[in-house]
C-alpha cells in the first residue's frame, strides 16, 4: 500500500451543540431587520384590537376566525365554510408569492419575516441586555454556578417565559372577541381550549425562540430545503466574494513586504461571530444560511474601518459576482429583479388576486338548497292528489334578519307547507324569515293535481326571493304513479 | 472497504453518489436522539399502562384496567343519562301538548324515527310508505283515526291483536266463501264500489250492485261508502286502496275479507317509545 488513506473519524452516535452566540451589530440590515420585527410584532399584537362595525348581530372584531359558528370574518367580508375556495386561493398566492420573492431576493422569508427569526432575535436581545454581548456570554456560559450567574439566568429564562406568554400565548384573540377573552382569561371564565392553546403556544415559543433557535432552521425546516430549490443565478443572495477576499490576509503589511499575494478578507471572524446560525459565510451559500445579512453589516463596518471598499460580502446574484470577478461591466442591480421569471409569477399571482376578488364582489349573500325525499318518492293522498316532500335549506349569509318568499315553477296549481304549518294552511308561496347569518332548514311539502303530471314527474324550480331583490333558485323534480 | 465510503478529506460517506454528489454520513444532532429515546421509553410506559400485549386469553389488562369496551359502556350510560330528564318529559306530557313544545316535540321525531326503524320497517317500509296490505302512513287516510291519540291508541294496544283486550277489533265477513252473496252478486257490486271511488262509469252491473251495497255493506261502510272508523271500515269513495282498487282485488276483498294485524306494542316497548313512535308517524305528513 503505498498511501494510506486519512484515519477515518471515529462514528460518533449523535452530534452534540456547538453553542452559537451572536455578536451584536449595526447596520442598514440590521436596521431593516429590526423595523421588520417591530412591524410584524405590532400587526400580529395590534390586529386583534381593530374593530369593524357589522351592525348588531355580528362580530365586531376586524379580522375574526369564528370557529364556534364556522365564520371567518375579515373586515367587511364575511366567509362562510362551503366558501372556503377563498382560503384555499389565499394559500395559492401565497405559494406564488413566495416562488416571486425568492427568485427575486432570495430566502427573504426565512431572513427577516419568519417568525422563529422574529422572535429568535427578540430572546436574543433580551439575552444580550441582561447577560451582555458575545465575550460577556462566553465567560458567563463558562462561569462557575453563582450568584451572580444564578440570577441572570433566572433573568433570562423569566423574560423569554413572559414575552413567550404575551405572543405565542395571544394568538387565541383572533379566534374570539379580543377584549372579551382577555378579561376572561384573567378571571378564570375562558375556555380550557384557550388555555390549553396559551400554554401550547408558550411552550412552543419558549423552547423554539429561546433555546432551539438555529437548530429548528437547520434540522427541523423543511423551508430551506424548499426555499433554495427555487434559487436560480439571478437570485439576490448574500455572497462572500472569494476573487476579491482570498487569500485571507492577517498580517496585510508584512504579507506585502513579503511579496505575497492579499486578499481583501482580514480573516477578523467578525462575519461569523454575527451569524444567527453560526455558519461561515466564505464557506459559499449552504442551507444553514437565512440570508438575514448580518454579515453584511459586520463585514462592512470592518472593511470600513480598514479603509477598503465595501461590499466584500454583499447581496448580489451569482450571474453579477461571476461577472464582477471577471471585471466586466455590471447591469444595474433592478435587472435582476425584473425579468420574465418575475413577470410569470406576479401575473398569475395578480390573475388569482383578480379572480377572486372579482368573485367576492359578485357573489350572492344567499343561498337555497333543497333536497329530495325518496323514500317514499311521492305520496297518494285520499283525494287523488299527489304530495312530494323536500328538505329545504335557506342560508342568509347577511348579518341582519330577512324574509325570504319561496316559490315554485313549472307545476301549475300547486300548493305547499312546511313543518311548522299544516296541510290546511297550503299556499302557492311560502314567507320563510331567516335569522341573521343562518341557516334556515324546514321539511317542505308539495301537493299537486295528477293533471298537472302528465308524465308521472315534472322538472321543477323553487326559487326565494329575498325582499331587497336577491334571488337564489334550484331545479329539482316532482315524482308521481307512473302512467 | 473504507476506502469509497470517505472523501478526500476523510469524511465518512453513506457510499450513495448521485451526479457525483455524494452523502455524508453525518450524526444526528443530540435532542434528535433524545426525542428517539423518550419515545422508546413511552412506549414501554404506554405498553404498561394500556392493554398493548398479545396474551393466551386476550390482551394484557394494563395498570388500570382501561378498556375501549369499558369506555364504550360508560358513555354509552353516559347518553342513556343525559336522555333521561328529555324522556321524562316525554313521558309526563300528554301526547297531544307534545307538538307545542319544540324541544319534546323534535327529540320525539328522532327518538320514534330510529324506533320506526327497528320495530316497524319490516311491514311498513323504512321510509313508512307500506305496502299492499300494510297501510301507507304518509298519507291522509287513516283507518282508525290519524290523530296523535288515535295512533297511540293503536300503536299502544294493535289492530285484531287478540292478547290485547282494548285491541281494535272488527271482521268483513267472507261474502264469497261463506255463501252469503253468489258471483253474480259479487261482481256487481263490486262494480258499484269502483263507481264510488269514480273508478268507473255507473252501468247494469253496479246500478244492480248498488241493491246489494245497501243490504250488506253500508252497516259498516256508511251508505255513501265512506267508511267508518270505529270498526276500520275504510272509506270507499277516496283514490286510497289498501289491497288494490282493481276489479280483481275488490272481488277477492268481498270473496274472502282481508283484515289485517298488527301487533299491540305497548306491552312490548317502554311507553315512552311507544308515544315518540305515535309522535313521528303523526309528523310524516298525513297527521290529523
Amino acid at each position: 500500500m503505498s498511501q494510506s488513506p486519512a484515519p477515518a473519524p471515529e462514528p460518533r452516535l449523535f452530534k452534540g451543540r456547538a453553542k452559537v452566540y451572536p455578536q451584536s451589530v449595526h447596520g442598514t440590515f440590521r436596521r431593516l431587520k429590526w423595523t421588520i420585527l417591530t412591524v410584524a410584532l405590532a400587526v400580529y399584537y395590534l390586529l386583534p384590537w381593530l374593530r369593524w362595525d357589522r351592525g348588531p348581530f355580528a362580530p365586531k372584531q376586524f379580522l375574526l376566525i369564528d370557529l364556534a359558528h364556522r365564520r371567518f370574518y375579515l373586515g367587511p367580508i364575511e366567509i362562510w365554510p362551503q366558501e372556503f375556495y377563498y382560503v384555499a386561493g389565499l394559500l395559492v398566492m401565497a405559494g406564488i408569492g413566495l416562488f416571486l420573492i425568492t427568485s427575486t431576493v432570495g430566502r427573504a422569508w426565512c431572513g427577516y419575516a419568519c417568525p422563529q427569526t422574529v422572535w429568535t432575535d427578540l430572546f436574543m436581545a433580551v439575552e444580550r441586555v441582561i447577560e451582555g454581548d458575545r465575550n460577556a456570554r462566553m465567560k458567563l456560559d463558562r462561569a462557575p454556578w453563582g450568584s451572580e450567574k444564578i440570577f441572570k439566568r433566572l433573568a433570562v429564562h423569566l423574560s423569554w417565559l413572559i414575552i413567550a406568554v404575551a405572543t405565542g400565548g395571544f394568538f387565541i384573540l383572533y379566534f374570539a372577541d379580543a377584549p372579551t377573552l382577555v378579561k376572561n382569561l384573567f378571571t378564570g371564565d375562558a375556555p380550557s381550549v384557550a388555555y390549553a392553546t396559551v400554554a401550547v403556544l408558550t411552550a412552543t415559543t419558549y423552547v423554539f425562540g429561546g433555546l432551539l433557535r438555529e437548530q429548528v432552521c437547520t434540522y427541523m425546516c423543511p423551508w430551506p430545503r424548499i426555499q433554495s430549490a427555487m434559487l436560480d443565478e439571478n437570485s439576490l443572495i448574500v455572497t462572500y466574494k472569494a476573487w476579491r477576499g482570498e487569500p485571507r490576509t492577517r498580517g496585510v503589511k508584512k504579507a506585502a513586504q513579503d511579496g505575497g499575494k492579499t486578499g481583501d478578507c482580514v480573516d477578523c471572524n467578525a462575519c461569523v461571530a454575527v451569524c444567527p446560525t453560526g455558519i461561515d459565510i466564505r464557506n459559499g451559500p449552504q442551507i444553514g444560511c437565512i440570508t438575514c445579512a448580518l454579515c453584511i453589516d459586520a463585514c462592512n463596518d470592518i472593511m470600513g474601518k480598514l479603509g477598503r471598499p465595501r461590499g466584500l460580502i454583499d447581496y448580489t446574484t451569482e450571474k453579477r459576482d461571476r461577472q464582477e470577478a471577471a471585471g466586466e461591466a455590471l447591469p444595474p442591480k433592478w435587472k435582476s429583479v425584473v425579468r420574465p421569471r418575475t413577470f410569470v409569477y406576479t401575473g398569475v399571482w395578480a390573475l388569482i388576486g383578480l379572480a377572486m376578488l372579482a368573485s367576492l364582489l359578485t357573489r350572492e349573500r344567499l343561498d337555497l338548497s333543497i333536497s329530495r325525499q325518496r323514500n317514499p318518492l311521492y305520496v297518494q293522498l285520499s283525494d287523488g292528489s299527489v304530495r312530494n316532500g323536500y328538505t329545504l335549506k335557506l342560508l342568509n349569509m347577511e348579518a341582519r334578519p330577512r324574509t325570504f318568499t319561496l316559490t315554485l315553477e313549472g307545476l301549475p296549481g300547486a300548493v305547499m307547507w312546511d313543518s311548522h304549518a299544516t296541510e290546511s294552511m297550503a299556499a302557492p308561496a311560502l314567507r320563510i324569515t331567516v335569522g341573521p347569518d343562518q341557516t334556515e332548514a324546514r321539511q317542505i311539502y308539495v301537493r299537486a293535481a295528477p293533471a298537472s303530471l302528465p308524465e308521472g314527474t315534472a322538472d321543477i324550480r323553487f326559487i326565494a326571493r329575498a325582499e331587497g331583490g336577491a334571488v337564489a333558485m334550484q331545479e329539482t323534480r316532482f315524482d308521481g304513479p307512473e302512467r | 472497504m473504507t476506502e469509497h465510503k470517505h472523501t478526500e478529506d476523510g469524511l465518512p460517506t453513506t457510499g450513495h453518489e448521485w451526479d457525483g454528489i455524494r452523502e455524508y454520513d453525518k450524526p444526528l444532532p443530540r435532542w434528535w436522539l433524545y426525542l428517539l429515546f423518550g419515545t422508546m421509553i413511552w412506549a414501554v410506559g404506554y405498553c404498561i399502562v394500556y392493554p398493548a400485549i398479545p396474551l393466551w386469553d386476550g390482551a394484557s389488562r394494563g395498570s388500570f384496567g382501561w378498556s375501549s369496551r369499558s369506555e364504550l359502556a360508560a358513555e354509552l350510560r353516559a347518553v342513556d343519562a343525559g336522555r333521561a330528564d328529555i324522556l321524562a318529559a316525554i313521558e309526563a306530557t300528554p301526547i297531544e301538548q307534545i307538538p307545542q313544545n319544540e324541544k319534546l316535540m323534535s327529540f320525539a321525531v328522532e327518538g320514534g324515527r330510529s324506533a320506526f326503524k327497528v320495530y316497524c320497517a319490516q311491514c311498513h317500509g323504512s321510509g313508512a310508505a307500506g305496502g299492499k296490505g300494510y297501510p301507507n302512513l304518509n298519507d291522509d287516510d287513516w283507518l282508525w283515526g290519524g290523530d296523535l291519540t288515535a295512533i297511540h291508541q293503536t300503536i299502544r294496544h294493535g289492530i285484531r291483536f287478540e292478547a290485547d283486550g282494548d285491541t281494535h277489533m272488527s271482521q268483513m265477513p267472507a261474502f264469497g266463501r261463506d255463501g252469503l252473496l253468489d258471483a253474480s252478486q259479487i261482481r256487481d257490486v263490486t262494480a258499484f264500489v269502483r263507481v264510488l271511488s269514480r273508478q268507473e262509469k255507473p252501468s247494469d252491473s253496479s246500478r244492480r250492485g248498488a241493491a246489494v251495497f245497501a243490504d250488506n255493506c253500508v252497516s259498516c261502510h256508511g251508505a255513501a261508502g265512506e267508511g267508518m272508523r270505529e270498526v276500520g271500515a275504510p272509506n270507499l269513495t277516496d283514490a286510497i286502496w289498501l289491497y288494490g282498487g282493481d276489479t280483481a282485488s275488490i272481488m277477492e276483498t268481498v270473496t274472502n275479507a282481508r283484515f289485517g294485524v298488527m301487533p299491540a306494542w305497548g306491552g312490548r316497548l317502554e311507553p315512552v317509545t311507544v308515544k315518540q313512535l305515535a309522535v313521528y308517524v303523526h309528523s310524516l305528513g298525513g297527521g290529523e
